[in-house]
């Protein structure tokens, strides 16, 4: 827990989440609405702002960090401006998701799980995204690709590239 | 109120969404007020028309018109000589697809019925103003008013309906115990955390209708005697949120929701709990957890939610379809209800076939149609216009059919629907890949509570990855099996308990598939690399 205490006080720090969490009412059933309100505005779960939220609930850090840690939507490390989730549940793993994930893979130049050094792309796979009438498909936040084909991807990755550029 | 001489809705279901729907409507809206026709011409955004493979798609009324693969650059003749000047854009229309395949005419494909879906893509769900106009409200204004609530109660039971989530439970018997829990403080709780792969229906109706899930919980609160529900979407299902939380606001705003509803003296209030990705969730129990704000692990059973659920009170958990059956069961009679579907089958049953399928979506049919129907005459048959193989049907903690089966009815006595995913593989596809995938699945959903699960769906992808990658032996088919009896037995809930079934129905029909795979180590559809060097699988 320490090292993610750590890397909060610099990326984050001021996120300003001490009076988000303050907008909650004190009962553990806030918990989760409150771990996604935190996510919304920061981006992921620092060490601090669930230490904070432990105090604010009067549930045990343990129990926030247990819960925070099951769900795979919550992430307790920093990611990139855009999480690419490709989902590779059957009906997308039989439309081909394993091309997709080779050709996602050579655009942005990391393997699943991991972050682009430039810090713009986290690449996921996922469970099931309710997607599966247009399988294959990825989600990029909050944007929805569907019945996709390797060679898309580059220009969707572009897309996003030229928002940071 | 404004009158308008024509509306236009633009399917803004998810497979036009890809297609640019968005883009289309911000055009026509453009286009409409170019011409000074907002006055008389409304453009109404809405659910899935039926016929997303065609998308965009726009429906012109009170004629309506279906126009389809409609462009942003098509727009302006379309409001030009449709909407100005009275003529049909003729090579928009929409046409019955010439594919190789049988199908039936538009909107009424072979035995579709829509009774869940039956305002999806005709009104719009942002609008309730649209939704009572179709009679939506009535349900609950008929309850309130003229019906007891052990009236209710006794009404869903007689029509026979039974959870749509893959259970089957009988509704009215599981509201029937919830109302005679004691206590005041009751929940009811609408699952709408669809996770099981290949499932998409219930997103329909919470993106097309989201109203009929909010008169649905209304009544299921007055006839147990709960006043708080709460709907848990996962959090996938951004878009479900949002127009859900929009339609909640305005149900309160028409004193649909709150205190006193329609004057009755019953009090009824429904928040929205969003979920934060975790497939085991959509077990009630787990669910229940997460709510309270817990790792979602399951509970021991009994007690039930019925009695006891969420924070210990009794608490209804029902399905999103199986809640937007409720009002019109109310409205049309629980006789009227039991009509439709089979002796033991009451009702119709959402279909979402998806993978080999030419004409993947969500289609509704009566309980009794075989799966051939919704394969062949709904779906279109297969893409790659090879034979069919193999279905999984709900899911992968379904059962995998066979073509012996495709003659076979849906009904719980039958073929059983699970939740209604129909996930159809060619004969391009090798079972053993679509099988480890499977099992890549549940190991990594489970919650990792019990040792059963937690180390059955490891052991269980271990060996199937073996098998996919040529390192199988010919002793492990009864590894397996045994496997699967164990977890069957002793794991906690439905994840682990169901987690060997689709291997397990897919033994005896592809026996020879397997035995060339952990005997032979070649896979005869050429899908599996057999020669992955075996030490980097362990």
């Amino acid at each position: 827990m320490e090292s993610k205490e750590c890397a909060c006080k610099t990326a984050a720090g001021n996120g300003g989440y001490v009076d988000l969490i303050r907008t909650f009412g004190q009962t553990k059933e806030n918990l989760i609405p409150a771990l996604h309100t935190i996510q919304d505005k920061l981006g992921y779960l620092p060490g601090a702002a669930m230490q904070e939220l432990s105090d604010w609930l009067g549930v045990p850090i343990s129990d926030v960090y247990g819960t925070a840690t099951f769900y795979t939507l919550f992430s307790t490390e920093p990611k990139g401006r855009y999480v690419i989730r490709l989902c590779d549940s059957p009906p997308c793993h039989l439309e081909g998701s394993k091309s997709i994930k080779s050709a996602i893979q050579s655009a942005i130049g990391v393997p699943p799980g991991e972050t682009t050094e430039d810090g713009d792309f986290t690449f996921e796979i996922v469970s099931c995204l309710g997607l599966c009438g247009v399988a294959p498909a990825i989600m990029i936040n909050d944007d929805v690709y569907g019945n996709l084909a390797p060679e898309m991807i580059g220009g969707i990755i572009d897309k996003y590239r030229a928002k940071e550029a | 109120m404004s009158f308008y001489r024509a509306h236009v809705l633009v399917c803004n279901g998810t497979p036009c969404l890809l297609k640019g729907s968005a883009a289309v409507q911000a055009a026509l809206v453009d286009e409409v007020k170019r011409r000074g026709l907002d006055s008389e011409i409304k453009v109404v955004e809405t659910g899935c028309l039926g016929i997303s493979e065609c998308g965009p798609v726009m429906v012109v009324y009170p004629e309506g018109t279906t126009y389809v693969h409609v462009g942003v650059a098509d727009i302006p003749e379309i409001v030009e000589e449709h909407l100005l000047k009275g003529r049909i854009v003729d090579r928009l229309l929409y046409r019955e697809k010439t594919a190789s395949v049988t199908r039936g005419p538009v909107h009424t494909r072979a035995k579709e019925q829509r009774i869940v879906l039956k305002n999806t893509g005709v009104i719009d769900p942002t609008s309730i103003t649209e939704y009572i106009a179709v009679g939506g409200y009535e349900a609950l204004g008929k309850a309130l008013t003229e019906m007891r609530p052990v009236d209710v109660v006794e009404t869903i039971k007689a029509s026979g309906l039974k959870g749509r989530g893959g259970a089957a439970f009988p509704a009215g018997v599981k509201w029937e115990l919830t109302a005679n829990s004691c206590g005041t403080d009751k929940a009811i709780v609408c699952n709408a955390d669809e996770g099981e792969p290949g499932n998409f229906k219930d997103r329909l109706i919470l993106e097309g209708d989201p109203h009929s899930i909010i008169e649905a919980m209304i009544i299921a609160g007055y006839a147990v005697g709960a006043k708080q529900g709460y709907v848990y979407i996962r959090g996938e299902y951004q878009q479900s949120v949002e127009h859900l939380e929009r339609a909640i606001a305005a149900a309160g705003a028409y004193e649909l929701l709150g205190e006193n509803i329609l004057g009755s003296g019953f009090d009824f209030d429904i928040k929205v709990f969003k979920g934060a990705g975790a497939y085991v969730c959509g077990e009630e129990t787990a669910l229940i957890e997460s709510i309270e704000g817990m790792r979602g692990e399951p509970r021991m059973k009994p007690p039930y939610p019925g009695t006891s659920g969420y924070l210990g009170r009794p608490t209804v958990i029902n399905n999103v379809e199986t809640l937007a059956n409720v009002p019109q069961i109310i409205l049309n009679g629980a006789a009227w209800y039991a009509s439709i579907g089979t002796e033991m089958s009451k009702g119709t049953k959402i279909f979402s076939p998806c993978g080999d399928v030419l004409l993947p979506g969500v289609y509704e049919v009566p309980f009794g149609t075989t799966m051939r129907e919704v394969i062949y005459e709904m779906a279109g048959g297969m893409k790659s216009g090879l034979g069919f193989k193999a279905a999984l049907i709900g899911g992968p903690s379904g059962i995998i059919v066979g073509k012996e089966s495709l003659d076979r009815s849906f009904a719980f006595e039958d073929l059983p629907p699970g939740a209604g995913a129909l996930i159809v593989m060619d004969e391009s596809r090798c079972i053993v890949d679509v099988i480890q995938n499977c099992a890549q699945f549940f190991l990594h959903e489970s919650c990792g509570q019990c040792v059963p699960c937690r180390e059955g769906t490891k052991r269980l992808h271990e060996t199937l990855s073996w098998w996919a990658a040529g390192a199988g032996g010919p002793s492990d088919l009864e590894l397996v099996k045994d496997l699967g009896d164990m977890m069957s037995i002793a794991c906690k809930c439905g994840l682990g308990q169901f987690a060997v079934t689709a291997f397990r129905t897919s033994l005896p029909l592809f026996e020879a598939e397997y035995r060339a795979h952990v005997v032979d180590r070649v896979c005869p559809a050429g899908v599996c690399e057999m020669d992955k060097c075996t030490s980097e699988v362990a």
